[in-house]
């Protein structure tokens, strides 16, 4: 393999790979050229679970820059309603009207679509194949020490459905109609029928078509990731001693593949009521001077499908962001993860709840009130895990030699997130409190907090500890450590004060405000609000010249194990070629969080337990 | 021009960035990663304290230059005798939330802050603590126990529909692209029946008429309510979702299409009570809420003030197109005596609308029987007399 670079000395973890490790006659039959022997099969359509964890890297920061720019747009509207947009016309179009005098506003069917793209692009393509599609497909197989995935094929797939999906999607933003405009949630009627609104036509079947497309992209991906899981860890490696990294992808991919399909079924039907008369979710709709046919449907019937997925979502955003946090604080703590099995079973606690908590997405929507009771223990009982992990990540930083960098702090900067977040979603959750803020921007500011800045605050931490196993180079840590205080200050800026708007009941999803006097008095908020924004992404610019930058300019990595982890994916050479390692693969010894044990600094997972070492009481 | 000034300063800037990335990695270089390492956690770890001084005194001042918008607080007290259970429920979770809120972040950034790396100073090998553990799960647990018993009891109180026998004034918003449509039942107390096959520009709620019960409903542009009177608002949709919410009485109810659905409230505080409260100085004579004494027009300073023009609001709160944004309905909350007063002067739909037209389904049959059954006036009769002609 050409493209490994060979350390000069002979490396320790080799010795010991070569001693203890299970030798699956791997290099034999020279796979690993197989597979990438010319540019479109190293590059595009490359089997090898690290090329496709960069596609989906790079893909989902693409998703991440359009959805961002989406927001400023709207941002823009709902801070500054009454300046000239004149200037965006170029390249919005004819969604910008420009008046008599010359001054140009946002056509409010497109601040809604704008909205719902927004919405969808941020919770499916970046969040969710961005961040578990990155994470999982890098570090499943390195560190659990596998050769690649169960099926490197499956996977390769898994990629290019998502790809599919991604273009679809961004084909519909240049229909004539515009994208789909009735919010990411996608509820009937107003999804169902083109009368209902100019997005609802080709628009949402596009936006459907895209998303079935995505969900086979995750199907595809998370079996994989399960199959290779169980099947695949290397000699040693038992569940118990598995990072929590994996534990989290391992559960997320889980709860994807039970959750997903409903959404799909919500899908078809919802297709059968736009192109085949059914009456699945439609009932008694008189719309554009004409009664319709259908009668019998209910929309909330789509409402429970939608959140059946739409719940689980959240937590297969949030679970890898949670896992790589715990691996990365653990890391640059240099200390074992603090109750690790406490971890792992919260982390099955939540996956399991969240199965059971959909209905409070609707306590307002006219399902029986009663039923609600039911939602609102199960919600708040995911209160009880959720501390335990902040908790734990706290006792975790307590009595360490924390070494500060891009990726601590961005771990650091989750769980503070996370707190104020999760701590919000105490509020929503209790039915009695949501009368008053369901919908409102106490939501908006609950679950961006919870689950989009911290996720993407999961998701820095990972970049910028494992773009050395990526590229073998490091990147900026000036520019980084810039980074993370702009984006920590600015989320807060944007968010923090959407909670009294909402408390003031506010309602979200609003094109203006001065309709309402009791809605219209903040506008200096709502002005600092959309400065808050527009700067915050300025420094998220920053990162991605950081990125590119790095990959070539980056400052290189001479040593394996730049962060001296204990995990495999350090034991493989600085760029390991496909196949993971040189030679025999690995066996474990010992569990993933041996930091700091017997006064040595770290012990590798591949170091046998010598005789004299104190006993492991995890 | 401008484009091109902007692009250039944006180039600059990122220029400027690279360089900065670069001087630094140079100096580590100089000094040796391992001191250069000491010193970023040093002053990273600085970093992190200021932050987290800033940004916990940030949150209770915000807090407090927002209290005006807080639910319980000043003017956004609840208007409906349900409310201040939830205003309650709210201030108790916030209570609670609060106190975990500094707890936490205080301990997390101060750890990061105490145990920064230092040269000499090792980590403590600390896996697990069962105890602590325990202790840590069994407390959010009792917790989560108070509120969620105080939510559901809270919940179920507001949410229960009217009792048998009670007295109550049922009020119908019906939600359309893109506002509400307004039915109050008349004289009789009983809303009429629906049809959405029979809806039309005429009859845009699509009212049977053949139901004796819609002949007296009438269809107010504003819902006015007596105070201290138990209302249940019959909440539907004619097209797609939307949701029935009036803020200031914590009202907030999703309008279904095919499905009826209803919330129960009784307004206590009259719309010119809240004005005066809105409007109130304080012992010193100055006004208690300075921003709801500013002219309700901004560019007429001689305008009323808005606490003076303040209405109860109705909105939507669920996503329903282009037009979600401006539903707004007035609600209007007056004395027994200026409710009977308004009532009276209310004329039913049927009456004004639909008698002696095409669409009077008693006009053409029977229309001597349809003048029986309301008192109609002397130039409604005309109507349906030429009717009749005509056929």
């Amino acid at each position: 393999m050409a493209n490994v670079i060979t350390e000069p000395v002979v490396h320790e973890d080799d010795l010991l790979i070569e001693e203890h490790g299970y030798d699956d006659h791997f290099h034999d039959h020279h796979h690993g050229d197989k597979f990438q022997s010319n540019f479109i099969t190293t590059y595009i359509f490359s089997q090898d679970h690290k090329m496709i964890a960069k596609q989906f890297l790079i893909t989902g920061m693409f998703w991440a820059i359009v959805g961002g720019l989406m927001s400023l747009v709207f941002r823009l509207q709902l801070g500054f309603p009454e300046e000239n947009m004149a200037w965006l016309k170029p390249v919005l179009g004819k969604w910008i009207t420009v008046n008599d005098a010359g001054i140009g506003s946002l056509a409010p069917e497109f601040y809604y679509a704008l909205v719902t793209m927004h919405g969808t692009i941020l919770v499916f393509f970046v969040l969710t194949a961005g961040l578990s599609g990155t994470f999982s497909n890098l570090l499943i197989p390195l560190q659990i020490g596998a050769r690649d995935m169960a099926s490197p094929f499956m996977n390769m797939l898994s990629y290019w459905f998502f790809f599919l999906a991604g273009v679809i999607m961004f084909f519909s933003l240049f229909l004539n109609t515009g994208p789909f405009s009735g919010g990411w949630t996608a509820y009937p009627p107003l999804s169902a029928l083109p009368q209902a609104s100019t997005g609802s036509g080709a628009g949402m079947t596009l936006w459907i078509v895209s998303l079935v497309f995505f969900i086979v992209s995750v199907l595809l991906g998370g079996v994989n990731y399960i199959t290779t899981v169980l099947n695949m860890r290397t000699k040693g490696m038992s569940m118990w001693r598995m990072p929590l990294t994996i534990w989290a992808f391992f559960i997320t991919a889980v709860i994807g593949l039970l959750s997903f399909p409903v959404l799909v079924s919500a899908m078809l039907l919802l297709t059968f009521d736009r192109s085949l008369g059914t009456s699945f979710f439609l009932s008694e709709i008189f719309i554009g001077g004409q009664a319709l046919d259908h009668v019998g449907g209910s929309p909330i019937l789509y409402q429970h499908l939608f959140w059946f997925l739409g719940h689980p979502e959240v937590y297969i955003i949030i679970l890898p962001a949670m896992g790589i946090v715990s691996e990365v604080l653990s890391v640059h703590s240099r200390k074992p993860i603090f109750g690790y099995k406490a971890m792992v079973y919260s982390i099955l606690a939540i996956a399991f709840l969240s199965f059971i908590v959909w209905a409070h997405h609707m306590f307002m929507s006219g399902v029986n009130p009663f039923i609600s009771n039911f939602f609102v223990i199960f919600t708040l009982i995911i209160a009880v895990p959720s501390a335990v992990k902040v908790f734990n990540w706290i006792a975790t930083l307590y009595g360490g030699s924390i070494r500060f960098n891009s990726a601590s702090l961005f771990g650091i900067g989750f769980v503070s997130l996370f707190i104020s977040g999760g701590l919000t979603g105490i509020f929503l959750g209790n039915s009695a409190i949501d009368i008053q803020l369901h919908d409102t921007y106490f939501v908006v500011a609950h679950f961006h907090i919870v689950m989009g800045v911290a996720a993407f605050f999961g998701m820095f931490a990972g970049i910028y500890n494992w773009f050395p196993k990526m590229y073998g180079r490091f990147m900026n840590e000036t520019l980084g450590k810039l980074h993370f205080w702009g984006t920590l200050i600015g989320s807060y800026a944007i968010f923090w004060p959407m909670h009294y708007l909402g408390m003031a009941g506010v309602p979200r999803r609003y094109y203006r405000f001065d309709s309402f006097a009791a809605f219209g008095t903040f506008d200096a908020m709502n002005q600092f609000i959309t400065i808050a924004a527009i700067v915050t992404f300025g420094f998220q610019l920053l990162f991605v010249v950081n990125f590119f930058y790095s990959i070539w300019k980056g400052k290189k990595m001479t040593t394996r194990n730049p962060w001296k982890a204990t995990t495999l994916e350090w034991t493989t050479p600085i760029k390991p070629g496909h196949g993971n390692w040189d030679g025999k693969i690995p066996a474990v010894q010992r569990w993933a969080y041996d930091y700091g044990k017997d006064g040595k600094d770290y012990i590798s997972q591949i170091k046998p337990v010598g005789a004299d070492e104190s006993k492991d009481a995890h | 021009m401008t484009a091109l000034l902007v692009l250039l300063c944006v180039i600059l800037i990122g220029i400027i960035v690279v360089q900065i990335g670069k001087v630094t990695e140079l100096a580590s270089k100089i000094r040796g990663e391992e001191e250069a390492q000491e010193r970023t956690n040093r002053t990273q770890a600085g970093y992190s304290m200021i932050f987290m001084v800033l940004f916990l005194i940030g949150t209770v001042v915000s807090a407090l230059y927002y209290k005006d918008s807080m639910l319980w607080y000043g003017p956004n007290e609840s208007a409906s005798a349900h409310g201040g259970s939830i205003d309650y429920i709210f201030n108790l979770t916030l209570f609670f939330t609060g106190i975990v809120f500094i707890i936490t972040q205080i301990l997390l950034f101060y750890f990061a802050y105490k145990y920064r790396a230092r040269r000499g100073v090792k980590a403590e090998y600390i896996s697990h603590n069962n105890r602590l553990e325990v202790i840590w799960t069994a407390i959010p647990a009792v917790v989560m126990t108070f509120l969620v018993v105080g939510g559901l009891e809270a919940w179920n109180e507001v949410m229960a529909d009217v009792a048998e026998g009670e007295d109550f004034i049922e009020i119908e918003g019906t939600g359309y692209q893109f506002a509400w449509h307004l039915r109050y039942p008349g004289p009789d107390g009983k809303l009429g029946a629906r049809d959405y096959k029979l809806i039309s520009a005429s009859n845009p709620l699509g009212q049977v008429w053949s139901d004796e019960k819609n002949l007296d409903d009438f269809h107010p542009s504003e819902i006015v309510l007596p105070v201290g009177k138990k209302v249940r608002a019959r909440i539907t949709s004619r097209d797609v979702l939307h949701n029935f919410y009036i803020p200031h009485f914590r009202v907030k109810m999703d309008a279904v299409p095919g499905m009826p659905t209803y919330f129960v409230f009784t307004p206590t505080i009259t719309t010119e009570e809240y004005r005066a409260k809105l409007g109130a100085l304080d012992e010193n004579g100055q006004p208690k809420y300075p921003e709801w004494h500013q002219p309700s027009d901004p560019d007429d300073p001689e305008s009323p003030a808005k606490f003076e023009v303040f209405d109860y609001e109705l909105a939507c709160a669920e996503l329903c197109g282009t037009g979600h944004y401006a539903m707004r309905r007035v609600v209007k909350v007056v004395s027994e005596a200026e409710y009977q007063d308004w009532l009276s002067k209310q004329q039913s739909y049927y009456e004004s609308t639909i008698k002696g037209t095409d669409n009077d389904p008693f006009a053409t049959e029977a229309p001597a029987e349809a003048e029986a059954l309301t008192d109609a006036s002397q130039d409604m009769e005309e109507a349906p007399a030429e009717e009749a002609a005509a056929e």
